[in-house]
């Protein structure tokens, strides 16, 4: 064990000074280090340990997107089409065109028309057509026709999955533009599963705002209203609310939608020049301006309503044709509502109904004293082990404690170099590495006692310590590693974050309490040539 | 120069002559346990139960724990649970899981917060919905049965029959002492707390894996010794690390308790205890079990032979 070669020696001070090194810029205060950091190759790792929202405060919000929302969005869709379709090749049908879960159905009593329609219709099931490779797509749905004329089209599993996990990437997106308008720094906006969406904000301290955010579908619709005499099916009766919210008034307003929110370009919150109440003011795209042109022209003096996910924001006179592309909306806002409104319909509106089914939310006050408490205990427990430690082994249990500081550097390094995060369980995590690391050192020094005790020599009680107890160190260890790996993958957040450092710990522990202090003792026999052995 | 020693030099205690006394007492504690994890129950936090947790902190003055009690009636949320911790200006407001889905937990808080955003700063608010706290249940089951599979199959590698059925039975011990425990204290039984738990297991291992390790060398060394003493030897051999490193942990982990803050308190607890019922198993439980169960043969005890380096 003494044979030390040089290189081996060298590298690992060098791997020492480095785990000090990366260390460093995590003391630093937050200016500093982006200052150095700026000078510096970007591949140099000088950032700070991730903190955990738990730690530096922040707000954690589970999504979920309502995957029957966007199933019933999907079969209003198709239930368009079949509509179209059946307009365009003048196909009779008796009774309207139903839909219910998954499924449009429609009576064609005529088979010749039957058979028409269902033509057009699997070539609609099949965007896609064939692909390069020779391969059909999946169909979007399938249909079956019964001997009564009756014709069902049903959506596939398929086309459903494919369809919210669209929706998920689009929710995202939406969300990414809405949470940035919020002005935080760093939020990280992410898939989990198959319908979830993970919202992480730290530092927030409104969460209110943010859910709120995040709660609103924002799809913005203009409508007519209905003329007296309408037909009860071809209208929606919508409400509008006073801020209070209690119905102040209701429309009949028409189905056909004239203009929506996926048509603007922009919306900016202003004041109106007459009235001075905040507005909302915005401007269409190409496509919007024209068709909003067209209908107010032919609608002269007839009212059309402003709706919000289904609420009537205001229902304003159409007082000429409105064709410069842009216009406002009022509907007694204060002045946070017009801006929230702006925002939302900037981002564009979610593709689907959205549920928080989970929230943490911690204040940065909590989050610093947990940081607080967090380094109290991490100084007392090393404290207590280091004296302890020197007490009972003296010189060695000097080594140890100096490999133990090197430990305790090297797990911090490990997690900046992971750029893994630093949670208040972590911390407990790496509090308890600080008792078991010196567990390696405590069971080869009480195995190099024993060699001793039996009438070795110091170098062959020495050599014998660290040989035999290192079997059991890495039986010992790796009991306790299998189940960081486990809790890694099982737990989120916080759990994982205990689950990272205990692991790190236990890597660290190998290397600096196995081979550290092998170096140290060694070093220390070839300068000081004892006859004994002081422990 | 001085020494600090907790366990004298060339001590020879007669540790298995004590399994008359730690079996009764530990077959006692284990029914305890039982009992009461199955009259008490757990007592599940909202991860695993769901609802919200609040901490608020009074802006000024006290936190008035009467009116905030009375809110679960005023507010028509059912039962609600208000603690005061650290100062008195500190409360941990719990609501239980209300009907209605996620969609009725927001509105709970939404409601909580009307009442009191004026007079209590918000500085914590955890909500689990029913679905979460379903699938943290389940992950939770499931991370406890898998590193039970995970330790099995280690022992089942690493140790012959005998000794690996001493060091499940010394770690089922284990696991169900600190239920029991839990149970008792009614320490909030959360997702850390199955961290705690699976640590347990593995501290617990670890302490059984260095007495098993050096049984199994004294086997090999000395064939002709019988089991009591050769368990006796090993057992006072390693008994000075295991007092040393068990002091060192229950050191690290006794600051987090006492300094570590509220948040993690019950989380070091546990592990606190666990780590103590761990040590004291790998000495009373496990190696005591070697007598009924009879050395391995010979050929059995090569099987796990390491290779010393040079």
């Amino acid at each position: 064990m003494f044979r030390f070669p040089r290189w081996k020696i060298v590298s690992i001070i060098a791997m020492s000074l480095l785990a000090i090194l990366i260390v460093v810029p995590s003391f630093l205060t937050k200016e500093t280090r982006e200052g150095i950091a700026k000078s510096l190759p970007s591949w140099v790792p000088f950032h700070a340990v991730v903190l955990g929202l738990d730690l530096q405060g922040g707000a954690h919000i589970l999504l979920e997107v309502d995957a029957a929302d966007v199933t019933r969005t999907q079969v209003e869709a198709l239930r368009d089409d079949v509509r179209r379709i059946l307009r365009e090749e003048r196909i009779r049908i008796t009774g309207g065109i139903g839909g219910s879960g998954r499924t449009v159905q429609v009576r064609i009593p005529e088979a010749a028309d039957r058979l028409k329609a269902l033509v057009r219709l699997r070539q609609q099931a099949q965007p896609g057509g064939v692909n390069a490779l020779g391969i059909a797509t999946p169909p979007t749905f399938e249909s079956r026709e019964s001997p009564d004329g009756l014709v069902q089209l049903t959506l596939t599993d398929s086309a459903i999955l494919d369809r919210v996990r669209r929706a998920v990437d689009q929710t995202i997106e939406v969300i990414r533009r809405r949470v940035d308008a919020l002005g935080t720094t760093e939020p990280n906006i992410q898939r989990q599963g198959a319908d979830r969406v993970l919202v992480q904000v730290p530092g927030l301290q409104d969460t209110n705002r943010l859910k709120e955010l995040l709660g609103t579908t924002a799809r913005l619709e203009f409508r007519l209203v209905a003329d007296p005499g309408y037909n009860q099916g071809d209208v929606d009766m919508l409400n509008e609310y006073d801020p209070e919210g209690k119905v102040t008034s209701t429309y009949p307003v028409e189905k056909r939608v004239m203009v929506q929110g996926e048509d603007l370009t922009d919306a900016q919150p202003g004041f109106d020049q007459r009235s001075g109440e905040p507005v909302v003011n915005f401007r269409f795209n190409l496509r919007g301006g024209q068709r909003f042109g067209e209908v107010t022209s032919a609608n002269v003096g007839k009212p059309f309503a402003i709706i919000l996910d289904g609420k009537v924001i205001s229902a304003p006179r159409i007082l000429g044709p409105i064709t410069g592309g842009s216009g406002q909306i009022s509907g007694r806002f204060t002045v946070q509502q017009a801006n929230d409104l702006s925002v939302l319909l900037r981002a564009g509106a979610l593709p689907a109904k959205l549920t928080i089914v989970e929230e943490r939310t911690v204040g940065p006050g909590l989050g610093q004293d947990s940081i607080d408490a967090g380094k109290l205990a991490t100084y007392v427990a090393s404290v207590l082990v280091l004296l302890y430690m020197l007490t009972t082994y003296g010189v060695f249990g000097m080594f140890a404690n100096l490999a133990l500081f090197i430990h305790i550097v090297m797990v911090f390094a490990g997690l900046v170099l992971l750029q893994a995060t630093l949670t208040l369980p972590g911390i407990a995590g790496i509090v308890l590495t600080i008792g078991m690391a010196v567990d390696s050192n405590v069971l080869i020094y009480e195995r190099i006692r024993e060699e001793s005790r039996l009438g070795r020599s110091v170098i062959s009680a020495l050599d014998a310590g660290f040989n035999r107890a290192f079997a059991t160190i890495v039986d010992a260890q790796s009991t306790t590693f299998v189940v960081a790996v486990i809790l890694y993958f099982l737990g989120s957040g916080p759990v994982r974050g205990f689950a990272v450092s205990l692991g790190l710990g236990i890597v660290t522990t190998i290397v600096t309490a196995v081979t550290m202090t092998r170096l140290m003792i060694a070093l220390w026999y070839r300068w000081s040539k004892p006859t004994s052995i002081p422990i | 120069m001085f020494r600090f020693r907790l366990a004298p030099d060339n001590m020879h205690f007669g540790f298995m002559r004590l399994r008359r006394v730690s079996y009764p007492l530990s077959a006692l504690l284990s029914i305890l346990s039982v009992v009461a994890f199955l009259t008490l129950g757990l007592n599940y936090g909202i991860d695993f139960a769901g609802g919200t947790l609040m901490e608020l902190r009074a802006k000024s003055g006290h936190a008035d724990l009467a009116t905030l009690r009375s809110l679960g009636d005023k507010l028509q949320l059912g039962e609600v649970e208000v603690q005061a911790f650290g100062g008195d200006q500190d409360v941990t407001f719990r609501i239980r899981l209300q009907p209605g889905g996620d969609v009725a937990q927001q509105e709970a808080v939404q409601k909580v917060r009307a009442v009191v955003g004026e007079d209590y700063e918000f500085r914590r608010v955890e909500v689990v919905g029913p679905r979460i706290s379903g699938e943290l249940v389940q992950s939770g089951t499931l991370g406890v049965v898998l590193s039970i599979i995970a330790v099995l199959t280690y022992l089942w590698f690493r140790y012959e029959w005998q000794l690996a059925i001493a060091a499940v039975i010394a770690t089922m011990h284990d696991l169900l002492l600190t239920m029991g425990f839990f149970a008792i204290t009614r320490l909030e039984f959360n997702i850390t707390s199955i961290a705690a738990i699976l640590t347990i297991v593995g501290l617990s291992l670890n302490e059984t894996v260095v007495v098993l390790d050096r049984i199994r060398e004294m086997l090999r060394k000395y064939k002709r010794m019988p089991m009591p003493e050769i368990i006796d030897t090993s057992v006072n051999a390693v008994l000075s690390r295991t007092i040393m490193t068990s002091t060192t942990t229950l050191m690290a982990l006794a600051s987090l308790v006492l300094f570590g803050g509220h948040v993690i308190q019950s989380f070091a607890l546990a592990m606190m205890f666990g780590m103590i019922i761990g040590a004291y198993s790998s000495i009373f439980i496990c190696s005591p079990i070697l007598i009924y169960l009879g050395a391995p043969n010979q050929g059995d005890a090569a099987k796990g032979e390491k290779v010393s380096g040079p």
